[in-house]
């Protein structure tokens, strides 16, 4: 048991993986002399060399283009998209080539493939570094996407992602990257990938988040359960698959729901939870799914990050909503 | 112009000299980086990969008129380049297509039938990439020339350039063609493998079009100066010479497996045909040049040696004309009987991990399948 960051976690993660599996490589811009922007992978290009931990051109398309490449030769690439909003230039490589090379070549083309993304706002950042761009590549089928919000699970899931033989898009809450403290558990029993999980049980109202927002409804739950409310907090894990197993079981008890993610809410994550409890548990529902999101408006500059990003009233409130109908 | 600070502008340089072995009247040059000796049984083999290629295409663009083939793209004119490009590869090297290849599949050991499966619409591909080290024919312009790049950096790491030993030191070829050299990706690969030296050659087919566009709306010098650039050798070499073409890739290959690092070599040749069925050429090129390509063509002027020199007689090129109905005759027999592929199975293709969402999806398909079969 050792108690680490969300940030030294997925550098520890990263590291059990080299260390597991020697065709595991890691590239990226400024990953290995520097360790990263954010020290992630900090200290692995001395120790495991840089035919492994490579300092790539600055060019994302040439990043995740030279990785399939690497993955058809048998490589397990992990690559590190500097921040959210860098990725486009690789869009075109991550949506028509990653995500259906396996489907073009009916199952004989693998590419095991991680593509980590810091993601998501309140770091102060100026333009361009505090996008949650999930949704995109949520609806890119070949794609899976997960989310750590904590360090344990950092941990466990990046080894599991990069030990998948499907591409993944692994993000990461760039925000709770050095706030994030606690013990991890290295010899624990991991749980699958792919799943959901609940991590506040409660009684009278759903809260679905994931990434950075699984904090924000932790504290939404605590303040609530002061004013006498129990919320149930479920920390979605995997956006692609979605798991909504433990989301339609809570709603079945609840029968009030909202999502919160930093995402703007148009056809966002939200949007389609939002369909598929409708579906699923339409005569539980006491009230329609709410979301709270980022707004309809590109990522504001730094000084009003706040109004955009969903804090703890805005949660609240649409709980109360939710009581309304 | 020449401007006080900066000098001249490159003007549109004129075209260089071209590698050449065999001119189009069919005579044997020579040329002092690249003498290399053909025995008879080799050009006899060029001659008839050209032909069956050449057959192969015709077949395949006959078969489309018929409604066989939803789309084919005619290699018409650059049997050469590609013949040349593919009979240097060693076996291990490999081979990252575009989707106009087919010279290059069919010395990659790729059956016709398949691509036909694919340009039918029955498959994107089913070829296996391992088993004949050529990758997926990939559409998206370029974008092939990163994963060559990428791949050559896992033979690199796998220790596999310039041991010395002929049987494992290998290579990556990238094909692309003129309009592809202004995408994004084409320049990147070109940066990534300067950067780490990998073994790749980057295998340009300038056959003077892009669909519509003419050579002079990429680039205002020739393609294979591209490469100083970046910081690695360019050459061009007459992509309608089998013998040439062949001669400069295998060079370029070996000094790749060597270790020397990226080379881009510009075939210069013409795309005789439309650009696909669907295109129709007399809207934006004279048939004048067409006329001028003709003479230039890659099949005639080796039979012309051939001849002269007494390497092939009447009966080899019968026998070759031969195979060549046969092969068209197996190719429209096998196009008619290449099975629709069944909807059920495309949940199955897209994760190596299928995941329960797309499991219930499949089902829901079956059942909703199901019901129509009970109807009737
Ligand atoms: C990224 C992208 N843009 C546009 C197209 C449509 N397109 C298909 S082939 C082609 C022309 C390519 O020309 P060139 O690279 O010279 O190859 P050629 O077809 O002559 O072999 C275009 C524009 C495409 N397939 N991919
Ligand atoms: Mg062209």
């Amino acid at each position: 048991m050792t108690t680490m960051t969300l940030a030294k976690a997925l550098n520890a993660g990263l590291r059990k993986a080299m260390e597991d599996d020697d065709k595991v490589v890691i590239m990226g811009e400024d990953v290995g002399t520097l360790g990263g922007v954010f020290r992630i992978t900090d200290g692995l290009q001395k120790d495991f060399g840089d035919a492994r931990v490579i300092d790539t051109p600055l060019a994302e398309s040439g990043i995740v283009g030279t990785a399939v490449g690497l993955a058809m030769r048998g490589y397990r690439p992990v690559v590190e998209i500097q921040f959210d909003g860098f990725v486009y230039p690789a869009y075109d490589q991550i949506v028509c080539q990653v995500a259906k090379l396996h489907f073009r070549s009916q199952g004989r083309v693998r590419i095991p493939m991680v593509i980590r993304i810091p993601f998501g706002g309140g770091i102060g950042a100026v333009e361009h570094h505090s996008e949650s761009p999930e949704a995109q590549f949520v609806h890119t089928p070949g794609l899976k996407v997960v989310a750590c919000s904590n360090p344990a699970d950092a941990y466990v899931m990046i080894q599991q992602a990069i030990h998948a033989d499907d591409p993944v898009v692994f993000l990461e809450p760039k925000r709770l990257y050095h706030s994030a403290k606690a013990d991890v558990d290295e010899s624990a029993p991991a749980a699958p990938l792919w799943q959901s999980r609940v991590v506040r049980p409660g009684s009278d109202a759903t809260l679905v988040a994931y990434g950075p927002t699984v904090s924000t409804c932790l504290d939404a739950a605590t303040v609530a359960a002061e004013e006498g409310r129990s919320l149930e907090v479920i920390d979605l894990r995997t956006l692609s698959p979605l798991d909504l197993v433990p989301v339609h079981e809570s709603v079945r008890r609840t029968g009030r729901l909202v999502v919160v993610h930093e995402a703007h809410v148009t056809l966002g994550v939200g949007a389609e939870i939002a369909a598929r409890v409708t579906e699923e548990c339409f005569h539980s529902l006491e009230a329609p799914v709410l979301r709270v999101g980022g707004f309809d408006t590109p990522y504001p500059p730094a000084r009003i990050e706040e109004a955009f990003l969903p804090d703890l009233d805005r949660v609240l409130d649409a709980v109360d909503r939710t009581f309304g109908f | 112009m020449t401007d006080p600070v900066f000098g001249p502008a490159p003007e549109r340089a004129p075209d260089p000299e071209l590698v050449q072995l065999l001119t189009p009247e069919g005579e044997r040059v020579h040329h002092p980086g690249f003498d290399a000796d053909f025995s008879a049984e080799q050009l006899r083999g060029f001659y008839r990969d050209m032909v069956l290629v050449r057959r192969l295409d015709i077949e395949a663009t006959a078969l489309q008129r018929h409604g066989e083939l939803g789309l084919w793209a005619q290699l018409l004119g650059q049997e050469a380049a590609q013949i040349g490009a593919g009979r240097a590869l060693a076996p291990q090297d490999y081979v990252f297509p575009t989707y106009r290849e087919h010279g290059v599949a069919w010395c990659r050991g790729v059956d016709p039938v398949r691509l036909l499966a694919l340009f039918r619409g029955v498959d994107q591909g089913s070829w296996d990439p391992a088993e004949h080290n050529f990758g997926l024919y990939t559409i998206v312009i370029g974008a092939q020339t990163l994963h060559a790049t990428g791949y050559a950096m896992g033979v690199q790491r796998d220790g596999l350039v310039g041991t010395g030993d002929p049987e494992r030191d290998t290579a990556v070829v990238a094909h692309f063609g003129d309009g592809a050299s202004s995408q994004g990706d084409v320049n990147e690969a070109f940066v990534f493998a300067a950067s780490f030296n990998a073994p790749v050659v980057f295998f340009c087919q300038n056959n003077q079009w892009a669909i519509s566009e003419p050579f002079e709306r990429q680039s205002r010098i020739p393609l294979y100066r591209r490469s100083h650039g970046f910081g690695f050798p360019g050459i061009r070499v007459d992509g309608n010479d089998v013998l040439a073409t062949y001669a400069v890739t295998k060079a370029a290959l070996q000094r790749a497996r060597e270790g020397q690092g990226p080379i881009l070599i510009e075939a210069y040749t013409y795309r005789m045909g439309a650009h696909t069925t669907t295109d129709d050429p007399t809207r934006y090129r004279l048939s004048d040049d067409v006329e001028h390509w003709k003479l230039k063509d890659p099949i005639a002027r080796l039979e012309v040696y051939l001849r002269r020199n007494g390497l092939a007689d009447d009966d080899f090129l019968a026998e070759v004309a031969a195979e060549a109905d046969a092969l068209g005759e197996r190719m429209r027999r096998e196009c008619h009987a290449l099975p629709d592929p069944s909807p059920h199975d495309l949940w199955d293709l897209v994760h190596a991990e299928k995941t329960a969402e797309l499991a219930a999806q499949q089902a829901e398909y079956d059942a909703h399948a199901a019901s129509f079969e009970e109807v009737s």
